[in-house]
């Protein structure tokens, strides 16, 4: 398990305003993703938990074990700390081949074992042949393979990875994917992975915050942050969702229903029919975050709005539609020519989420 | 015609041994003005750039100051070593080093502040100590690169003259070395001794410089 509360300010230079990165992370989860835009303060804060960077405030705890702490003095450094790193798809030592890069992490085990524990390594993640080539001479997933084998060989009490697989293709990140997920099941070792592809941040984590601006927005499953996004920043985060300014004009709750005058853009104004909003008086505005595939689209779904079409984009599956006002909707299929004549669109009162700005 | 080949081996001896102490001197120099953020860094770097831009003559004056016999190091020179180190071949040795080892520590810095940070905090995270770091990731990573500041700090040390002919003098057979012997060949006369040795200079200083860009370029086929 890993517990980690981090305070670290940067002065902002020339003009710039200073940035504060105030975390308080913790997690018992196989695979933990921090999530977030760039600039969130993601690899800054591995590099606080990993001793590259020492935190003006806090604590850190990985199995109980102090790695940091503020206010004893302690802080270990990053050779002590037992966390084995591995950066983007660059990380071997180029003047060194895979044999001699595995070789340096087994300063843990007696000489006469290493040779042994290399291979083993080697065999472990496939990569027994290649032993003799230098970096430059491998693939992208090789060289990742290679790097994860030799921070796993450092007998590490926690994996960081930093964004791993920039650099891979599709197919490479794929198979990245699967090796990650066996090598942590075999070894039994916690990773805590930063990231900002939310398809990433789905496919591999377990348990996920999002980092917004120094801060931790929201902390929880991927699904559960997907499903419900605390705030505006988290749902445009997500990718797939539509974030809109709104005014309660009616609140209902015979029928459990609200009536909202939604403005999309600079121009884009109508009303739509949302969910009952408790707490809320008449002319309160609030942030709604829906998805783009929970929009009903369609020449005349009943109760619709009709919008101006902007641009159609194909997708591997389905079409993504942008409309006025920003507003995009996902269809499963591509539309046909009548439905892009005269689009129209329904927002189902459930799928509207309120989010805080 | 009889050309007095003794300034071309004493320069080639001075260079070579004033290269080898601005190397050991100058990387640790540039690991620690890469690598170490302490209070008065740029005073430091600022310092050691200055004998690049002083005029020799300046140099030379601000040396014999320090290392003349009336100097406070040059006192404490005599006193352990019972003679001067003014005017004897180990001034030039100085003198070289002067002239040359800036060049190499900038350079030096500049090829370890090139090596990706990301190497080095692998290393660490896989147990290294700082100073394994530093002979085992850092160093290799920039190694022909250092190897060519080393070149280029060694083509200087050979074409000294300014602080050299202050600090050592111009000693036919002791301190003369070749700069100073062309110097002397033309100021005499000899104008067949100065073009042979200008000659012999410009080839060993050329073939270090082109050493040098050999050597800089990158061995692991991509950027470091």
């Amino acid at each position: 398990m890993i517990e980690a509360h981090i305070r670290k300010v940067f002065a902002g230079s020339s003009g710039s305003a200073p940035f504060e990165l105030n975390i308080h992370v913790k997690s018992d989860a196989e695979i933990t993703v921090l999530f977030g835009p760039s600039g969130a303060g993601k690899s800054l804060s591995l590099d606080c938990i990993a001793g590259f960077v020492r935190p003006d405030e806090g604590r850190i705890l990985v199995d109980d074990r102090l790695l940091f702490d503020a206010d004893s003095g302690v802080s270990l450094p990053a050779r002590e700390r037992g966390c084995g790193c591995v950066f983007q798809s660059e990380s071997l030592f180029p003047h060194m081949n895979l044999f001699e890069n595995l070789w340096f992490a087994t300063g843990r085990f007696p000489r006469r074992e290493r040779p042994g524990k290399v291979r083993e390594m080697l065999e472990r993640f496939h990569l027994d042949e290649l032993g003799l080539r230098r970096p430059h001479e491998l693939s992208g997933g090789q060289r990742q393979r290679g790097a994860i084998a030799r921070a796993i060989l450092s007998q590490p009490s926690l994996l960081l990875l930093d964004e791993p697989t920039r650099g891979l293709d599709a197919a490479l990140r794929q198979e990245f994917y699967s090796l990650l997920k066996e090598a942590r099941s075999a070894f039994g070792i916690p990773v805590v992975m930063v990231t900002h592809d939310v398809e990433e941040a789905l496919e591999l984590g377990v348990g996920m915050h999002v980092l917004v601006g120094g801060r931790i927005a929201q902390s929880g499953t991927p699904k559960e942050i997907l499903d419900a996004p605390a705030t505006a920043a988290v749902a445009r985060l997500m990718g797939c969702y539509n974030v809109l300014q709104a005014e309660v004009l009616g609140l209902d709750p015979a029928t459990n229903r609200s009536r909202l005058r939604i403005s999309a853009g600079d121009e884009t104004r109508f009303e739509i029919i949302g969910p009952y909003l408790p707490g809320l008086m008449l002319g309160a505005k609030v942030q709604l975050a829906v998805r783009e595939d929970e929009i009903e689209f369609g020449t005349a779904p009943e109760g619709g709005v009709k919008l101006q079409l902007r641009a159609v984009v194909p997708l591997v599956r389905g079409a993504r539609i942008e409309l006025e006002g920003g507003i995009r909707v996902s269809v499963p299929a591509p539309p046909d020519r009548d439905q892009l004549r005269s689009p129209v669109v329904r927002f189902r009162p459930q799928s509207l989420r309120v989010v805080k700005s | 015609m009889g050309i007095d080949w003794f300034p071309l081996w004493l320069s080639l001896r001075v260079a070579s041994l004033s290269t080898l102490i601005a190397l050991l001197g100058g990387l640790w120099a540039a690991w620690l003005l890469s690598r170490k953020d302490f209070r008065g860094r740029e005073f430091v770097d600022a310092a050691v750039t200055l004998p690049l831009v002083l005029p020799p003559t300046v140099l030379g004056y601000y040396l014999l100051v320090l290392l003349g016999r009336a100097g406070p190091i040059g006192r404490l020179y005599e006193s352990i070593f019972g003679e001067p180190l003014v005017f004897t071949w180990k001034a030039a040795v100085v003198a070289a080093l002067f002239h040359s080892s800036p060049l190499l520590i900038k350079s030096a810095r500049a090829a370890l502040e090139s090596v990706d940070p990301y190497y080095e905090k692998a290393a660490r995270s896989l147990g290294a100590s700082e100073w394994s770091v530093f002979w085992q990731i850092s160093l290799p990573l920039a190694w022909n690169q250092v190897l060519a500041a080393t070149a280029l700090a060694f083509a200087r040390s050979l074409g000294d003259f300014g602080i050299t002919i202050m600090l050592a003098g111009n000693i036919p057979g002791r301190t003369q070395t070749v700069s100073v012997a062309i110097y002397d060949a033309v100021e005499g006369g000899r104008g067949d001794v100065a073009r042979i040795l200008v000659l012999v200079i410009s080839i060993v200083a050329l073939t270090f410089l082109y050493l040098a860009n050999r050597m800089a370029r990158n061995q692991f086929g991509r950027a470091v």
